[in-house]
């Protein structure tokens, strides 16, 4: 089935592919600066932001590192965000605690959720259920979006209220969304 | 703080960081941005005297390099100085392999090496007897990596890197001195002030 394969966001003729709906969301909103850990699910989204020269995009060799990178970038004036999958932003919770809330800054991240409906790694999904309760213990703003109709109102809204109330927000990816990684390829 | 003798770094002086610190500050003519490191880093910035471009890190230890980039990025033509202990670089080596692909012409990164976790109670760093940070970061591929000889090299190295077309790093044999002031703890001041400094915000 077209979900196994990771289609499901493009099920329906003429519909924006939930990809496609993250980078023009960005770029309505002037985020520039898009450091990332890759994922498989991620991986047409990567693209198309390395082919769009409006982008500064580029792997760092740990999540933290891309906080601290879009952290510094905001103060000094441009926006950013960055990509990551479960287990990496399970590796965050030190920079959220001391750099993001404390000092203010609105920090957006695309987490793609690996871990759940139809993981084939147990350690995912072992970490997966370390992430909501880690963004809930740091009463942090998050949304799971599974659904492609209301995922630009999710997105646009998320990123204006992160600016405008100088907060972090996680946006996380759901297989039902994206088609997930499924079964052991 | 004593090295073995065949540390790789033996041929240079043992300086001390406040010194240095307040070195590098009299030298900044051009609202340069300064990044402070998490613990005596900060302090000894703090301490040669509070400037507006200057951002002091309370936590998140390895990040100073990392968020002098996001600043250097965001403003290439405003020279961007990130001040950091080796413990604190040992925490996140792999931002020397971005810096060195992405290559900003604006900023220059300081270590300052005395192989010890010094605020902890000194407990040597698992690099001190073995490793050569400069090697590392050539390695990484950031060529203009070299330790400072003594405090004249030092200025030597600062002035260079304020005209440089590409990342500077320079590293610093520091002694076992604890830093000599204590940064006002209030983030969102902290970050408030450094973006007033930056020009992205207007007062109020």
């Amino acid at each position: 089935m077209a979900a196994a394969d990771g289609q499901m966001s493009s099920s329906g003729p003429g519909e924006k592919a939930w990809y496609e709906i993250v980078l023009q969301t960005l770029k309505r909103n002037e985020i520039r600066l898009v450091p990332y850990v890759p994922d498989r699910v991620l991986t047409r989204l990567i693209k198309e932001l390395h082919a769009d020269p409006f982008f500064t995009t580029f792997p760092t060799a740990r999540e933290e590192e891309a906080v601290g990178i879009v952290s510094g970038a905001w103060m000094g004036g441009l926006r950013g965000a960055v990509l990551m999958q479960t287990s990496g932003f399970a590796t965050l919770a030190n920079v959220l605690a001391s750099l993001a809330l404390p000092y203010q800054i609105p920090l957006i991240m695309f987490v793609s959720e690996r871990g759940t409906l139809g993981e084939f790694n147990y350690g995912q999904s072992l970490v997966c259920r370390t992430m909501r309760p880690v963004l809930d213990s740091l009463a942090m703003e998050h949304h799971t979006a599974t659904r492609i109709d209301e995922f630009e109102f999710i997105v646009d809204r998320s990123i204006k209220q992160a600016i405008t109330t100088q907060a972090p927000v996680a946006l996380i990816l759901s297989p039902l969304l994206t088609g997930g990684k499924v079964f052991d390829k | 703080m004593q090295k073995p003798a065949n540390s790789p770094a033996r041929n240079t002086k043992v300086m001390n960081r406040a010194d240095l610190t307040s070195r590098l500050v009299a030298r900044l003519k051009n609202e340069e941005a300064v990044v402070g490191g998490i613990g005596n880093t900060n302090f000894d910035l703090w301490a040669a005297g509070h400037r507006p471009q200057n951002f002091y890190m309370l936590g998140s230890m390895g990040l100073a390099f990392p968020i002098a980039l996001g600043v250097a990025l965001a403003q290439p033509n405003r020279r961007v100085f990130a001040l950091e202990g080796d413990g604190s670089l040992l925490m996140q080596l792999g931002c020397l392999s971005t810096i060195a692909t992405l290559k900003p012409k604006n900023l220059t990164m300081i270590v300052m090496d005395n192989g010890i976790y010094q605020i902890t109670g000194a407990q040597p760093t698992p690099a001190a007897a073995t490793t050569d940070l400069m090697a590392v970061a050539i390695g990484c591929g950031l060529t203009n990596s070299t330790w400072a000889a003594d405090e004249e090299d030092f200025e030597r190295l600062i002035d260079r890197s304020l005209t440089s077309s590409e990342p500077m790093l320079i590293g610093v044999r520091i002694d076992d001195k604890p830093g000599t002031g204590a940064t006002r703890r209030d983030p969102v001041q902290i970050r408030e002030r450094f973006m007033l400094g930056l020009g992205v915000r207007e007062s109020l």
